[in-house]
Protein backbone atom coordinates (compact mmCIF):
# COMPACT_ATOMS: atom_id res chain seq x y z
CA UNK A 1 0.00 0.00 0.00
CA UNK A 2 2.95 2.17 -0.53
CA UNK A 3 3.83 2.61 3.11
CA UNK A 4 6.82 0.35 2.84
CA UNK A 5 5.86 -2.16 5.48
CA UNK A 6 4.90 -5.55 4.11
CA UNK A 7 1.89 -7.23 5.70
CA UNK A 8 2.41 -10.44 7.58
CA UNK A 9 1.87 -13.42 5.29
CA UNK A 10 0.00 -15.50 7.87
CA UNK A 11 -2.55 -13.04 9.16
CA UNK A 12 -2.16 -10.30 6.49
CA UNK A 13 -3.45 -7.71 8.96
CA UNK A 14 -0.51 -6.73 11.08
CA UNK A 15 2.73 -5.55 9.55
CA UNK A 16 5.33 -8.29 9.67
CA UNK A 17 7.45 -6.81 12.47
CA UNK A 18 4.42 -6.57 14.77
CA UNK A 19 3.16 -9.97 13.94
CA UNK A 20 6.45 -11.74 14.47
CA UNK A 21 6.10 -11.99 18.23
CA UNK A 22 2.49 -13.06 17.98
CA UNK A 23 3.23 -15.79 15.46
CA UNK A 24 6.09 -17.09 17.58
CA UNK A 25 3.86 -17.41 20.64
CA UNK A 26 1.30 -19.09 18.50
CA UNK A 27 3.83 -21.65 17.30
CA UNK A 28 4.61 -22.67 20.86
CA UNK A 29 0.99 -23.39 21.79
CA UNK A 30 -0.25 -24.67 18.50
CA UNK A 31 -1.26 -28.10 19.71
CA UNK A 32 -3.30 -26.79 22.71
CA UNK A 33 -4.92 -24.06 20.69
CA UNK A 34 -6.07 -26.36 17.94
CA UNK A 35 -7.59 -28.69 20.51
CA UNK A 36 -9.61 -25.86 22.11
CA UNK A 37 -10.53 -24.52 18.69
CA UNK A 38 -11.85 -27.89 17.70
CA UNK A 39 -13.83 -28.29 20.90
CA UNK A 40 -15.31 -24.81 20.65
CA UNK A 41 -16.32 -25.12 17.04
CA UNK A 42 -17.93 -28.47 17.81
CA UNK A 43 -19.94 -27.14 20.76
CA UNK A 44 -20.58 -23.63 19.40
CA UNK A 45 -23.14 -24.99 17.02
CA UNK A 46 -24.67 -26.98 19.88
CA UNK A 47 -24.79 -23.95 22.19
CA UNK A 48 -26.49 -21.70 19.67
CA UNK A 49 -28.93 -24.50 19.01
CA UNK A 50 -29.59 -24.97 22.74
CA UNK A 51 -30.02 -21.22 23.34
CA UNK A 52 -32.06 -20.61 20.21
CA UNK A 53 -35.26 -18.74 21.08
CA UNK A 54 -37.31 -21.19 19.03
CA UNK A 55 -37.99 -24.80 20.07
CA UNK A 56 -36.24 -27.12 20.35
CA UNK A 57 -33.89 -24.38 21.63
CA UNK A 58 -34.50 -23.22 25.22
CA UNK A 59 -33.65 -19.55 24.76
CA UNK A 60 -37.30 -18.60 24.49
CA UNK A 61 -38.10 -20.37 27.76
CA UNK A 62 -35.30 -18.50 29.48
CA UNK A 63 -36.54 -15.17 28.13
CA UNK A 64 -40.07 -15.89 29.32
CA UNK A 65 -38.59 -16.72 32.71
CA UNK A 66 -36.68 -13.44 32.69
CA UNK A 67 -39.85 -11.56 31.77
CA UNK A 68 -41.67 -13.16 34.71
CA UNK A 69 -38.78 -12.30 37.01
CA UNK A 70 -38.90 -8.66 35.89
CA UNK A 71 -42.67 -8.56 36.36
CA UNK A 72 -42.37 -9.86 39.89
CA UNK A 73 -39.47 -7.57 40.74
CA UNK A 74 -41.30 -4.51 39.39
CA UNK A 75 -44.51 -5.37 41.17
CA UNK A 76 -42.75 -6.22 44.42
CA UNK A 77 -40.68 -3.03 44.33
CA UNK A 78 -43.73 -0.85 43.68
CA UNK A 79 -45.64 -2.57 46.47
CA UNK A 80 -42.56 -2.30 48.69
CA UNK A 81 -42.27 1.44 47.98
CA UNK A 82 -45.91 1.99 48.92
CA UNK A 83 -45.54 0.00 52.12
CA UNK A 84 -42.19 1.66 52.77
CA UNK A 85 -43.51 5.20 52.37
CA UNK A 86 -46.47 4.49 54.60
CA UNK A 87 -44.26 2.62 57.05
CA UNK A 88 -41.71 5.42 57.23
CA UNK A 89 -44.45 7.98 57.82
CA UNK A 90 -46.02 5.80 60.47
CA UNK A 91 -42.70 5.26 62.22
CA UNK A 92 -41.85 8.97 62.15
CA UNK A 93 -45.20 10.61 62.81
CA UNK A 94 -47.54 7.83 63.94
CA UNK A 95 -48.96 7.23 67.38
CA UNK A 96 -47.41 4.75 69.81
CA UNK A 97 -49.56 1.82 68.61
CA UNK A 98 -48.74 2.36 64.95
CA UNK A 99 -45.07 2.71 65.78
CA UNK A 100 -45.00 -0.50 67.79
CA UNK A 101 -46.81 -2.45 65.08
CA UNK A 102 -44.39 -1.18 62.45
CA UNK A 103 -41.42 -2.01 64.67
CA UNK A 104 -42.71 -5.60 64.96
CA UNK A 105 -43.21 -5.77 61.19
CA UNK A 106 -39.76 -4.50 60.22
CA UNK A 107 -38.02 -6.50 62.93
CA UNK A 108 -39.63 -9.83 62.08
CA UNK A 109 -39.40 -9.50 58.32
CA UNK A 110 -35.76 -8.47 58.50
CA UNK A 111 -34.92 -11.17 61.04
CA UNK A 112 -36.34 -14.22 59.23
CA UNK A 113 -34.55 -15.54 56.12
CA UNK A 114 -36.40 -14.56 52.98
CA UNK A 115 -36.65 -18.14 51.76
CA UNK A 116 -38.41 -19.12 54.98
CA UNK A 117 -40.71 -16.10 54.74
CA UNK A 118 -41.57 -16.91 51.15
CA UNK A 119 -42.40 -20.53 51.99
CA UNK A 120 -44.36 -19.44 55.05
CA UNK A 121 -46.30 -16.62 53.39
CA UNK A 122 -46.88 -18.49 50.15
CA UNK A 123 -48.20 -21.76 51.61
CA UNK A 124 -49.63 -20.47 54.86
CA UNK A 125 -50.90 -17.30 53.21
CA UNK A 126 -52.82 -19.04 50.43
CA UNK A 127 -54.06 -21.60 52.93
CA UNK A 128 -55.30 -18.84 55.24
CA UNK A 129 -57.09 -17.09 52.39
CA UNK A 130 -58.77 -20.31 51.36
CA UNK A 131 -59.74 -21.20 54.92
CA UNK A 132 -61.25 -17.76 55.33
CA UNK A 133 -63.08 -18.12 52.04
CA UNK A 134 -64.50 -21.55 52.88
CA UNK A 135 -65.45 -20.32 56.35
CA UNK A 136 -67.43 -17.53 54.72
CA UNK A 137 -69.02 -20.02 52.37
CA UNK A 138 -67.10 -19.20 49.20
CA UNK A 139 -65.23 -21.56 46.90
CA UNK A 140 -61.52 -22.13 47.31
CA UNK A 141 -59.45 -20.13 44.86
CA UNK A 142 -56.13 -20.77 43.21
CA UNK A 143 -53.97 -17.80 44.08
CA UNK A 144 -52.08 -16.82 40.93
CA UNK A 145 -48.35 -17.34 41.20
CA UNK A 146 -47.67 -13.83 39.95
CA UNK A 147 -49.94 -12.14 42.49
CA UNK A 148 -48.65 -14.30 45.32
CA UNK A 149 -45.05 -13.68 44.29
CA UNK A 150 -45.55 -9.93 44.14
CA UNK A 151 -47.39 -9.90 47.46
CA UNK A 152 -44.78 -11.98 49.27
CA UNK A 153 -41.70 -10.21 47.90
CA UNK A 154 -43.42 -6.82 48.22
CA UNK A 155 -44.13 -7.53 51.87
CA UNK A 156 -40.43 -8.29 52.42
CA UNK A 157 -39.29 -5.29 50.36
CA UNK A 158 -41.66 -3.06 52.30
CA UNK A 159 -39.83 -3.72 55.54
CA UNK A 160 -36.47 -2.76 54.08
CA UNK A 161 -37.93 0.22 52.17
CA UNK A 162 -39.49 1.51 55.39
CA UNK A 163 -36.07 1.91 56.95
CA UNK A 164 -34.45 3.34 53.79
CA UNK A 165 -37.20 5.93 53.35
CA UNK A 166 -37.32 6.75 57.05
CA UNK A 167 -33.60 7.50 56.97
CA UNK A 168 -34.03 9.60 53.83
CA UNK A 169 -36.85 11.65 55.35
CA UNK A 170 -34.71 12.27 58.43
CA UNK A 171 -31.95 13.52 56.13
CA UNK A 172 -34.14 16.29 54.63
CA UNK A 173 -33.14 19.67 56.06
CA UNK A 174 -35.98 20.26 58.55
CA UNK A 175 -36.28 23.89 57.51
CA UNK A 176 -37.75 22.85 54.17
CA UNK A 177 -40.50 20.86 55.88
CA UNK A 178 -41.06 23.78 58.24
CA UNK A 179 -41.38 26.20 55.33
CA UNK A 180 -44.02 23.94 53.78
CA UNK A 181 -45.95 23.93 57.07
CA UNK A 182 -45.55 27.68 57.47
CA UNK A 183 -47.20 28.27 54.09
CA UNK A 184 -50.26 26.22 54.91
CA UNK A 185 -49.59 23.04 52.97
CA UNK A 186 -51.78 20.12 53.95
CA UNK A 187 -49.99 16.89 54.94
CA UNK A 188 -50.86 15.18 51.65
CA UNK A 189 -49.66 18.10 49.54
CA UNK A 190 -46.50 18.40 51.61
CA UNK A 191 -45.76 14.68 51.09
CA UNK A 192 -46.23 14.96 47.34
CA UNK A 193 -44.59 18.31 46.66
CA UNK A 194 -41.87 18.58 49.30
CA UNK A 195 -41.12 15.47 51.35
CA UNK A 196 -40.95 12.84 48.60
CA UNK A 197 -38.91 14.90 46.11
CA UNK A 198 -36.56 16.14 48.85
CA UNK A 199 -35.93 12.71 50.32
CA UNK A 200 -35.39 11.03 46.94
CA UNK A 201 -31.68 11.84 46.54
CA UNK A 202 -31.04 10.37 49.99
CA UNK A 203 -33.16 7.29 49.32
CA UNK A 204 -32.02 6.36 45.82
CA UNK A 205 -28.81 4.50 46.74
CA UNK A 206 -30.70 2.36 49.26
CA UNK A 207 -33.71 1.87 47.01
CA UNK A 208 -31.44 0.93 44.09
CA UNK A 209 -29.93 -1.79 46.28
CA UNK A 210 -33.41 -3.02 47.09
CA UNK A 211 -34.41 -3.10 43.43
CA UNK A 212 -31.33 -5.14 42.49
CA UNK A 213 -31.96 -7.48 45.41
CA UNK A 214 -35.58 -7.81 44.28
CA UNK A 215 -34.55 -8.85 40.77
CA UNK A 216 -32.48 -11.66 42.25
CA UNK A 217 -34.91 -12.57 45.04
CA UNK A 218 -37.36 -13.57 42.33
CA UNK A 219 -35.18 -16.69 42.01
CA UNK A 220 -36.34 -17.73 45.47
CA UNK A 221 -39.86 -18.07 44.10
CA UNK A 222 -38.63 -21.07 42.11
CA UNK A 223 -39.01 -23.12 45.30
CA UNK A 224 -42.75 -22.54 45.30
CA UNK A 225 -42.93 -23.50 41.63
CA UNK A 226 -43.30 -20.04 40.13
CA UNK A 227 -41.97 -20.06 36.59
CA UNK A 228 -39.25 -17.42 36.57
CA UNK A 229 -35.71 -17.31 35.24
CA UNK A 230 -34.12 -19.65 37.78
CA UNK A 231 -36.78 -22.32 37.38
CA UNK A 232 -36.70 -22.00 33.58
CA UNK A 233 -32.94 -22.41 33.69
CA UNK A 234 -33.14 -25.46 35.91
CA UNK A 235 -35.66 -27.10 33.62
CA UNK A 236 -33.67 -26.35 30.49
CA UNK A 237 -30.47 -27.56 32.09
CA UNK A 238 -32.13 -30.68 33.49
CA UNK A 239 -33.60 -31.72 30.17
CA UNK A 240 -30.54 -31.04 28.03
CA UNK A 241 -27.87 -31.82 30.67
CA UNK A 242 -26.11 -28.63 29.50
CA UNK A 243 -25.91 -27.26 33.05
CA UNK A 244 -22.98 -24.94 32.53
CA UNK A 245 -24.41 -23.44 29.35
CA UNK A 246 -27.81 -22.62 30.80
CA UNK A 247 -26.73 -21.40 34.22
CA UNK A 248 -24.05 -19.29 32.57
CA UNK A 249 -26.67 -17.88 30.20
CA UNK A 250 -28.98 -17.14 33.13
CA UNK A 251 -26.10 -15.40 34.90
CA UNK A 252 -25.54 -13.24 31.83
CA UNK A 253 -29.24 -12.36 31.72
CA UNK A 254 -29.22 -11.33 35.42
CA UNK A 255 -26.08 -9.29 34.74
CA UNK A 256 -27.67 -7.56 31.73
CA UNK A 257 -30.72 -6.75 33.82
CA UNK A 258 -28.49 -5.24 36.52
CA UNK A 259 -26.47 -3.23 34.01
CA UNK A 260 -29.62 -1.87 32.41
CA UNK A 261 -31.02 -1.07 35.87
CA UNK A 262 -27.84 0.79 36.76
CA UNK A 263 -28.23 2.89 33.65
CA UNK A 264 -31.80 3.85 34.51
CA UNK A 265 -31.06 4.38 38.21
CA UNK A 266 -28.13 6.62 37.31
CA UNK A 267 -30.43 8.80 35.24
CA UNK A 268 -33.03 8.96 37.99
CA UNK A 269 -30.41 9.83 40.59
CA UNK A 270 -28.97 12.64 38.49
CA UNK A 271 -32.48 14.02 38.04
CA UNK A 272 -33.31 13.75 41.72
CA UNK A 273 -30.12 15.62 42.65
CA UNK A 274 -30.89 18.44 40.20
CA UNK A 275 -30.84 21.12 42.89
CA UNK A 276 -27.65 19.91 44.54
CA UNK A 277 -24.20 21.01 43.45
CA UNK A 278 -22.09 18.01 42.45
CA UNK A 279 -19.68 16.73 45.08
CA UNK A 280 -16.87 16.82 42.54
CA UNK A 281 -17.22 20.59 42.23
CA UNK A 282 -17.15 20.98 45.97
CA UNK A 283 -13.85 19.14 46.30
CA UNK B 1 -49.88 40.02 88.76
CA UNK B 2 -47.80 42.48 86.82
CA UNK B 3 -48.19 40.53 83.57
CA UNK B 4 -51.93 40.99 83.56
CA UNK B 5 -51.60 44.65 84.46
CA UNK B 6 -49.08 45.18 81.71
CA UNK B 7 -51.36 43.46 79.23
CA UNK B 8 -54.22 45.65 80.34
CA UNK B 9 -52.13 48.74 79.88
CA UNK B 10 -51.11 47.65 76.39
CA UNK B 11 -54.58 46.73 75.25
CA UNK B 12 -55.63 50.22 76.28
CA UNK B 13 -53.22 51.65 73.77
CA UNK B 14 -55.86 52.85 71.38
CA UNK B 15 -54.43 53.61 67.97
CA UNK B 16 -55.93 54.91 64.79
CA UNK B 17 -58.78 53.02 63.16
CA UNK B 18 -56.62 50.46 61.32
CA UNK B 19 -57.82 46.88 61.74
CA UNK B 20 -55.83 44.60 63.97
CA UNK B 21 -54.01 42.03 61.82
CA UNK B 22 -52.38 40.13 64.66
CA UNK B 23 -53.41 40.01 68.26
CA UNK B 24 -51.56 37.95 70.84
CA UNK B 25 -52.74 37.88 74.42
CA UNK B 26 -51.12 36.42 77.51
CA UNK B 27 -49.17 33.82 75.54
CA UNK B 28 -47.36 31.08 77.43
CA UNK B 29 -45.04 28.51 75.92
CA UNK B 30 -43.30 25.73 77.80
CA UNK B 31 -40.81 23.27 76.32
CA UNK B 32 -41.05 20.58 78.98
CA UNK B 33 -39.79 22.24 82.14
CA UNK B 34 -38.47 25.26 80.27
CA UNK B 35 -40.88 28.19 80.49
CA UNK B 36 -39.94 30.25 77.42
CA UNK B 37 -42.85 32.66 77.12
CA UNK B 38 -44.46 33.74 80.37
CA UNK B 39 -47.48 35.71 79.29
CA UNK B 40 -46.66 37.88 76.31
CA UNK B 41 -49.11 40.15 74.55
CA UNK B 42 -48.59 41.77 71.19
CA UNK B 43 -50.68 43.56 68.65
CA UNK B 44 -50.03 44.54 65.03
CA UNK B 45 -52.44 46.79 63.19
CA UNK B 46 -52.50 47.10 59.42
CA UNK B 47 -49.49 49.02 58.19
CA UNK B 48 -47.56 48.66 61.42
CA UNK B 49 -44.03 47.31 61.54
CA UNK B 50 -43.43 45.61 64.87
CA UNK B 51 -39.80 44.91 65.73
CA UNK B 52 -39.20 42.33 68.43
CA UNK B 53 -35.78 42.66 70.02
CA UNK B 54 -34.14 40.95 72.94
CA UNK B 55 -31.20 38.86 73.99
CA UNK B 56 -30.54 35.27 73.12
CA UNK B 57 -33.08 32.98 74.80
CA UNK B 58 -35.51 35.81 75.51
CA UNK B 59 -38.21 33.98 73.53
CA UNK B 60 -38.52 36.36 70.59
CA UNK B 61 -38.27 33.67 67.88
CA UNK B 62 -40.63 31.43 69.83
CA UNK B 63 -43.15 34.26 70.02
CA UNK B 64 -43.00 34.78 66.26
CA UNK B 65 -43.28 31.05 65.57
CA UNK B 66 -46.30 30.77 67.84
CA UNK B 67 -48.19 33.31 65.71
CA UNK B 68 -48.55 30.80 62.85
CA UNK B 69 -48.45 27.78 65.15
CA UNK B 70 -45.08 26.48 63.98
CA UNK B 71 -44.76 26.18 67.75
CA UNK B 72 -47.98 25.40 69.56
CA UNK B 73 -48.49 27.79 72.45
CA UNK B 74 -49.11 26.21 75.85
CA UNK B 75 -51.83 28.75 76.59
CA UNK B 76 -53.00 32.14 75.48
CA UNK B 77 -54.99 33.73 72.69
CA UNK B 78 -53.83 34.33 69.14
CA UNK B 79 -56.01 36.16 66.66
CA UNK B 80 -55.04 36.61 63.01
CA UNK B 81 -57.33 38.87 60.96
CA UNK B 82 -59.69 38.85 63.89
CA UNK B 83 -59.99 35.05 63.70
CA UNK B 84 -58.96 33.28 66.88
CA UNK B 85 -56.84 30.17 66.42
CA UNK B 86 -58.72 27.27 67.98
CA UNK B 87 -56.50 25.22 70.26
CA UNK B 88 -57.14 21.99 72.12
CA UNK B 89 -55.23 19.66 74.40
CA UNK B 90 -54.06 16.35 72.94
CA UNK B 91 -53.84 13.04 74.84
CA UNK B 92 -50.47 14.04 76.35
CA UNK B 93 -51.77 17.38 77.58
CA UNK B 94 -49.92 19.33 74.88
CA UNK B 95 -51.84 22.12 73.22
CA UNK B 96 -52.37 21.56 69.50
CA UNK B 97 -54.46 23.30 66.87
CA UNK B 98 -58.03 22.04 67.04
CA UNK B 99 -58.77 22.63 63.37
CA UNK B 100 -56.07 21.74 60.84
CA UNK B 101 -57.94 23.46 57.99
CA UNK B 102 -58.16 26.68 59.97
CA UNK B 103 -54.44 26.63 60.70
CA UNK B 104 -53.63 25.98 57.04
CA UNK B 105 -55.91 28.83 55.97
CA UNK B 106 -54.34 31.24 58.46
CA UNK B 107 -50.81 30.18 57.58
CA UNK B 108 -51.42 30.81 53.90
CA UNK B 109 -52.05 34.49 54.77
CA UNK B 110 -48.83 34.91 56.73
CA UNK B 111 -45.62 35.26 54.73
CA UNK B 112 -42.87 33.72 56.81
CA UNK B 113 -39.21 34.47 56.15
CA UNK B 114 -36.75 32.25 58.02
CA UNK B 115 -33.29 32.79 59.39
CA UNK B 116 -31.93 29.99 57.18
CA UNK B 117 -34.04 30.90 54.10
CA UNK B 118 -35.50 27.36 53.87
CA UNK B 119 -36.04 27.54 50.13
CA UNK B 120 -37.05 24.18 48.67
CA UNK B 121 -33.80 22.84 47.26
CA UNK B 122 -35.32 20.69 44.52
CA UNK B 123 -37.04 23.65 42.91
CA UNK B 124 -35.66 26.58 40.93
CA UNK B 125 -36.34 30.09 42.24
CA UNK B 126 -39.39 30.58 40.04
CA UNK B 127 -40.74 27.18 41.11
CA UNK B 128 -40.17 28.11 44.74
CA UNK B 129 -42.09 31.34 44.30
CA UNK B 130 -45.09 29.86 42.44
CA UNK B 131 -45.32 26.72 44.61
CA UNK B 132 -47.69 28.05 47.28
CA UNK B 133 -49.85 30.23 44.97
CA UNK B 134 -50.37 27.31 42.56
CA UNK B 135 -50.71 24.37 44.93
CA UNK B 136 -52.15 25.93 48.09
CA UNK B 137 -54.05 28.99 46.88
CA UNK B 138 -55.15 27.54 43.53
CA UNK B 139 -53.83 30.35 41.32
CA UNK B 140 -53.47 29.41 37.64
CA UNK B 141 -49.91 28.45 36.79
CA UNK B 142 -49.29 31.01 34.04
CA UNK B 143 -50.77 33.81 36.16
CA UNK B 144 -48.57 32.76 39.08
CA UNK B 145 -45.50 32.68 36.86
CA UNK B 146 -46.20 36.22 35.65
CA UNK B 147 -46.55 37.44 39.24
CA UNK B 148 -43.46 35.53 40.34
CA UNK B 149 -41.35 37.06 37.59
CA UNK B 150 -42.37 40.53 38.76
CA UNK B 151 -41.53 39.67 42.36
CA UNK B 152 -38.15 38.19 41.46
CA UNK B 153 -37.39 41.29 39.41
CA UNK B 154 -38.37 43.41 42.37
CA UNK B 155 -35.86 41.68 44.67
CA UNK B 156 -33.26 41.89 41.90
CA UNK B 157 -33.21 38.24 40.91
CA UNK B 158 -35.00 38.28 37.56
CA UNK B 159 -32.16 36.62 35.70
CA UNK B 160 -31.79 33.91 38.35
CA UNK B 161 -35.30 32.54 37.88
CA UNK B 162 -34.20 29.11 36.65
CA UNK B 163 -31.34 28.65 39.11
CA UNK B 164 -31.52 26.25 42.04
CA UNK B 165 -31.10 27.82 45.51
CA UNK B 166 -27.89 25.92 46.29
CA UNK B 167 -26.09 27.88 43.56
CA UNK B 168 -26.90 31.27 45.08
CA UNK B 169 -25.37 33.36 47.84
CA UNK B 170 -27.11 33.65 51.19
CA UNK B 171 -28.26 37.17 50.39
CA UNK B 172 -29.74 36.08 47.07
CA UNK B 173 -31.46 33.11 48.72
CA UNK B 174 -32.98 35.33 51.39
CA UNK B 175 -34.21 37.81 48.79
CA UNK B 176 -35.78 34.90 46.90
CA UNK B 177 -37.37 33.73 50.15
CA UNK B 178 -38.88 37.21 50.56
CA UNK B 179 -40.25 36.97 47.01
CA UNK B 180 -41.75 33.59 47.93
CA UNK B 181 -43.42 35.15 50.96
CA UNK B 182 -44.74 38.10 48.91
CA UNK B 183 -46.16 35.73 46.29
CA UNK B 184 -48.99 34.68 48.60
CA UNK B 185 -49.98 38.34 48.95
CA UNK B 186 -49.73 38.01 52.71
CA UNK B 187 -51.75 39.99 55.21
CA UNK B 188 -48.70 40.07 57.47
CA UNK B 189 -45.04 39.32 56.81
CA UNK B 190 -43.22 37.48 59.59
CA UNK B 191 -39.44 37.79 59.63
CA UNK B 192 -37.48 35.47 61.92
CA UNK B 193 -34.00 37.01 62.21
CA UNK B 194 -33.73 37.32 58.41
CA UNK B 195 -30.13 38.52 58.37
CA UNK B 196 -28.59 36.48 61.19
CA UNK B 197 -27.27 33.72 58.91
CA UNK B 198 -25.76 36.12 56.37
CA UNK B 199 -22.22 37.28 55.83
CA UNK B 200 -21.92 40.91 56.93
CA UNK B 201 -21.49 42.23 53.40
CA UNK B 202 -24.75 40.54 52.32
CA UNK B 203 -26.88 41.96 55.14
CA UNK B 204 -27.36 45.30 53.40
CA UNK B 205 -29.03 43.95 50.26
CA UNK B 206 -31.60 42.01 52.31
CA UNK B 207 -32.31 44.89 54.69
CA UNK B 208 -32.86 47.17 51.70
CA UNK B 209 -35.59 44.84 50.38
CA UNK B 210 -37.25 44.60 53.79
CA UNK B 211 -36.96 48.35 54.31
CA UNK B 212 -38.69 49.00 50.95
CA UNK B 213 -41.54 46.72 52.02
CA UNK B 214 -41.87 48.56 55.32
CA UNK B 215 -41.96 51.93 53.61
CA UNK B 216 -44.73 50.86 51.24
CA UNK B 217 -46.89 50.12 54.28
CA UNK B 218 -46.75 46.34 54.58
CA UNK B 219 -47.72 44.96 57.94
CA UNK B 220 -44.71 43.18 59.37
CA UNK B 221 -43.53 41.49 62.53
CA UNK B 222 -39.78 41.40 62.54
CA UNK B 223 -37.48 39.59 64.95
CA UNK B 224 -34.07 41.12 64.51
CA UNK B 225 -30.65 41.84 65.93
CA UNK B 226 -30.16 44.81 63.59
CA UNK B 227 -30.92 47.63 66.04
CA UNK B 228 -30.15 50.42 63.61
CA UNK B 229 -32.50 48.86 61.09
CA UNK B 230 -35.23 48.32 63.68
CA UNK B 231 -34.97 51.95 64.65
CA UNK B 232 -35.32 53.03 61.02
CA UNK B 233 -38.24 50.90 59.85
CA UNK B 234 -40.23 49.91 62.94
CA UNK B 235 -43.33 51.77 64.04
CA UNK B 236 -43.33 49.93 67.35
CA UNK B 237 -40.55 48.10 69.18
CA UNK B 238 -41.05 45.32 71.72
CA UNK B 239 -38.16 44.39 74.01
CA UNK B 240 -38.45 40.86 75.38
CA UNK B 241 -36.53 39.76 78.41
CA UNK B 242 -36.72 36.26 79.83
CA UNK B 243 -40.10 35.45 78.30
CA UNK B 244 -41.80 38.73 79.21
CA UNK B 245 -42.26 42.09 77.53
CA UNK B 246 -39.84 44.24 79.50
CA UNK B 247 -40.52 47.44 77.63
CA UNK B 248 -42.22 48.54 74.43
CA UNK B 249 -42.98 51.71 72.57
CA UNK B 250 -42.09 53.74 69.50
CA UNK B 251 -38.47 53.28 68.35
CA UNK B 252 -37.41 56.80 69.39
CA UNK B 253 -38.45 56.06 72.95
CA UNK B 254 -37.02 52.52 73.10
CA UNK B 255 -33.66 53.44 71.62
CA UNK B 256 -33.53 57.10 72.62
CA UNK B 257 -34.91 57.08 76.15
CA UNK B 258 -35.14 53.53 77.50
CA UNK B 259 -36.66 53.33 80.96
CA UNK B 260 -35.80 49.79 81.98
CA UNK B 261 -32.32 49.16 83.33
CA UNK B 262 -32.10 45.87 81.40
CA UNK B 263 -33.00 47.55 78.10
CA UNK B 264 -30.40 50.25 78.70
CA UNK B 265 -27.84 47.52 79.34
CA UNK B 266 -28.97 45.59 76.23
CA UNK B 267 -28.71 48.62 73.96
CA UNK B 268 -25.29 49.49 75.38
CA UNK B 269 -24.03 45.96 74.80
CA UNK B 270 -25.39 45.53 71.31
CA UNK B 271 -24.75 49.05 70.03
Amino acid sequence: MGCGVAPCPTCSIFPRHVCRRRSRRRLVSTSGATLIDALLSASAAGITELLSPYPPGWGGALLVGLLHSIEIALGATCLGLLIGTGGAYGKLYGGPVVRDLLAVYTTIVRAVPELVLILLLYYAGTDLINQALTAMGYQRVDVSGLAAGIAVLGFVQGAYSTEVIRGAILAIPQGQIEAARAYGMSPGLMLRRITLPSMLPFAIPGLANLWLIATKDTALLAVVGFYELALATRQAAGVTKAYFTFFFAAGVLYLLLSLFSNLVIGRVETWSRRGMPSLKEAR
Amino acid sequence: MSVVEAAAVRSGKAQDGAAEAIHVENLHKKFGELHVLKGVSLSARDGEVIAIIGGSGSGKSTLLRCINCLENPTSGIIRVNGEEIKLKADSHGHTIPADRKQIERIRSKLGMVFQNFNLWSHMTLIENVIEVPVHVLGVKRDVAIGEAEKLLARVGLAEKRDVYPAYLSGGQQQRAAIARALAINPRVMLFDEPTSALDPELVGEVLKVIGDLAREGRTMVLVTHEMKFAREVATHVVYLYNGLVEEEGPPEQIFGAPKSERLKQFIRNIG
